[in-house]
């Protein structure tokens, strides 16, 4: 029914707040075929049987063909399936370690999860390393569980990481914006000089570049591009890419 | 809550940082970051920010028996508490080591310098003397919290004045601040802890450190001094080896910064002494900076407008006439007017039938005793007030 579409059609770009209640009430069938229509409820958007409520405060986005979702502003990460995230690595108990993902419960990742690990080749993790890795399992009623393999089994990019760099914490909206296909951010601030990158969905950020100052200066730039408009963020980093040359 | 785990990368990062004397947030090694004290309306109120370390501390006073050991002296007693919104590492009513060694170090530097004079407390030799308390909360934890409350306590207690009193022979008059002006505490001088933290076994020292520099550091030395280059008392944990021209030139760093912290905790209570003579409004809503992100910013939108001013007209047409503006005062009693009438009790709708015939019955000229309450008589102010009060009485 176009009914749905014009429902949320109204409202994408407006601010909602918990509670706003989108109904739809399915017309009385004359001519007997109803088409069904698939919407896709992205997070912040709830289902309640024949209605579809808002449960954060945010901004109504659109994506085509029929995604809907709030996008609300958050430092603070619950654990969803399929997200990769940064974790840093607690405990190591028998066959699998606990893993500190910046949510509630600490996430278990198995020794075997990781590319090219048996019984007896296991993999080289210490207390205290950074992970990349995947959701498997995130529910709430669970301990939300991690691997750092795909499907295939080959790791990806996933695994374990860092030995240098730094690592620190900024805000999910920050982080969605980051990881866009065609991020601004990352193409202005590839301009002033290389460095590595790995970002993770609960927040947590690392940053490796040649020199410590470099990399702190990535690391300041990047904290204070959160609550800057595109313009003042071209300019603040066209003046530390002159400074630093 | 647990508090997330220092990962190997950051500590490998941030020892490597301090070795090229370079600091997270760009400042240099015996740099502090912005100090901000603001107080509140209440005399003996204070707010200290040091970069994102928030601490608050408030004065109270008491009239107690004193000490038996000291009898003319009054009693000074401190409390800090690490509020779980602090940091996710505090739990409440949990007594952690951080919170034993915050309060010893608080008692130290204030109550074994005697930077106030507790004879002055005194208001009936062995019977009654000020108890001045000093209750220290931590807001938030980014790091140096001895500094932060050290600050906060000596600013309070500058800040503070206790009630004015006269004594008569045994019988003492404490007055409110309405009657008579209240006192400030003597103050003889302001001790302030300065915190060095140790890094690579004492090679590398920073002043002020923040919360991720704290994780990595090997000792701390506190060195809580006054602005006439008075130490006060020092403390050294973590169990570094330092050497002697090491703390001496700790010690001399401190100097130069608690002349700055003082002149600068002399500055903030000046401007609030002056707000407050002038009449002025003080306290935090004052100070705090009204930080507003705009909210909702909409485009044009085209408005409807072909017939608005007949339905204008119509709505205006056929909205009933405002009520009468309300009547004056009436004045019953010294202190005492009222202004229009009391609405009926809606209460008590049950018995509302069978009163309605005795209120009218009933003459207005004996007291009604309207409570249950045990004193002996109620008086009513109004007639038309007391109408309405009978049916409540009912019950």
């Amino acid at each position: 029914m176009d009914t749905i579409h014009a429902c949320f059609k109204e409202k994408i770009g407006e601010v909602l707040l918990p509670g706003d209640v989108f109904s739809f009430r399915l017309p009385e069938s004359g001519d007997g075929s109803i088409k069904s229509e698939k919407i896709i409820c992205g997070p912040g958007l709830r289902r309640n049987g024949e209605e579809v409520r808002v449960c954060k405060s945010g901004i109504l986005r659109h994506k085509q063909p029929n995604m809907y979702w709030i996008d609300s502003q958050q430092r603070r990460y619950v654990p969803a399936k399929g997200e990769s995230v940064i974790g840093i690595v607690t405990t190591k108990s028998g066959d699998v370690f606990k893993v500190d993902v910046g949510g509630s419960e600490q996430a278990s990742l198995s020794y075997l999860a990781f590319e090219g690990a048996t019984k007896r080749n296991r993999p080289n993790v210490q207390v205290g390393d950074l992970v990349y890795g995947q959701f498997t399992i995130a529910n709430k009623d669970m301990e939300p569980e991690l691997v750092c393999i795909d499907s295939c089994g080959r790791a990806n990019g996933m695994g374990v990481f860092g030995a240098d760099g730094l690592l620190f914490k900024v805000s999910l909206g920050l982080v969605r914006r980051l990881l866009a296909p065609q991020s601004e951010i990352i193409k202005d601030l590839e301009k002033i000089f290389p460095f590595e990158l790995v970002v993770g969905m609960n927040g947590r950020v690392w940053v490796k570049a040649k020199t410590v100052q470099q990399t702190l200066i990535v690391t300041n730039l990047l904290e204070t591009s959160e609550n800057m408009t595109s313009q003042q963020r071209q300019t603040l980093f066209k003046r530390v890419a002159e400074g630093s040359l | 809550m647990r508090d997330t785990p220092l990962s190997n990368c950051e500590r490998l990062f941030l020892l490597k940082a301090i070795e090229q004397k370079k600091r997270l947030d760009g400042r240099e090694t015996y740099d502090y970051r912005n100090i901000k004290i603001s107080f509140g309306s209440d005399y003996g109120c204070c707010s200290v920010e040091l970069g994102k370390t928030r601490v608050f501390c408030q004065v109270s006073c008491e009239l107690v028996p004193p000490k038996d050991s000291r009898p003319t002296e009054g009693i000074m007693f401190f409390n800090l508490e690490l509020s779980p919104m602090a940091s996710p590492a505090f739990e409440p009513n949990r007594q952690s080591e951080l919170l034993v060694t915050l309060n010893r170090q608080l008692e130290r530097c204030l109550r074994n310098s005697k930077c106030i004079d507790t004879e002055s407390l005194c208001v009936v030799s062995g019977e009654k003397v000020w108890q001045i308390r000093v209750d220290v909360h931590v807001l938030n934890h980014d790091g140096n919290l001895m500094d932060a409350a050290s600050i906060a306590a000596i600013s309070a207690l500058s800040h503070f004045r206790r009630p004015d009193v006269a004594i008569q022979g045994r019988d003492v008059t404490v007055f409110s601040p309405e009657e008579r002006d209240p006192i400030p505490l003597s103050i003889y001088h302001m001790p302030i802890c300065v915190s060095f933290a140790f890094f690579l076994q004492g090679s590398y020292l920073l002043v002020d450190p923040c919360e991720r520099e704290e994780r990595v550091k090997d000792g701390l030395l506190v060195i809580a001094m006054n602005k006439h280059r008075e130490i006060c008392s020092i403390q050294s944990s973590g169990g570094i080896m330092l050497l002697k021209d090491q703390v001496l030139r700790c010690s001399k760093i401190a100097s130069v910064k608690v002349s700055e912290i003082t002149e600068l905790i002399n500055k903030a209570l000046e401007n609030d002494r002056k707000i407050r003579k002038e009449g002025g409004k003080f306290g935090f809503a004052e100070s705090m900076p009204k930080e507003r992100i705009t909210t909702l910013k909409r485009d044009e939108v085209p408005v409807e407008m072909t017939d608005v001013k007949e339905t204008a007209n119509d709505i205006v047409n056929s909205t009933e006439t405002t009520t009468e503006a309300v009547p004056s005062p009436v004045l019953v009693g010294m202190g005492t007017a009222q202004i229009g009438e009391g609405i009926v009790n809606s209460w008590a709708l049950e018995e509302d039938e069978e009163d309605e015939s005795q209120t009218e019955d009933r003459k207005t000229d004996e007291v009604m005793l309207i409570s249950d309450s045990e004193e002996e008589e109620v008086v009513i102010l109004h007639e038309e007030a007391q109408k309405s009060t009978n049916t409540s009485g009912e019950k």
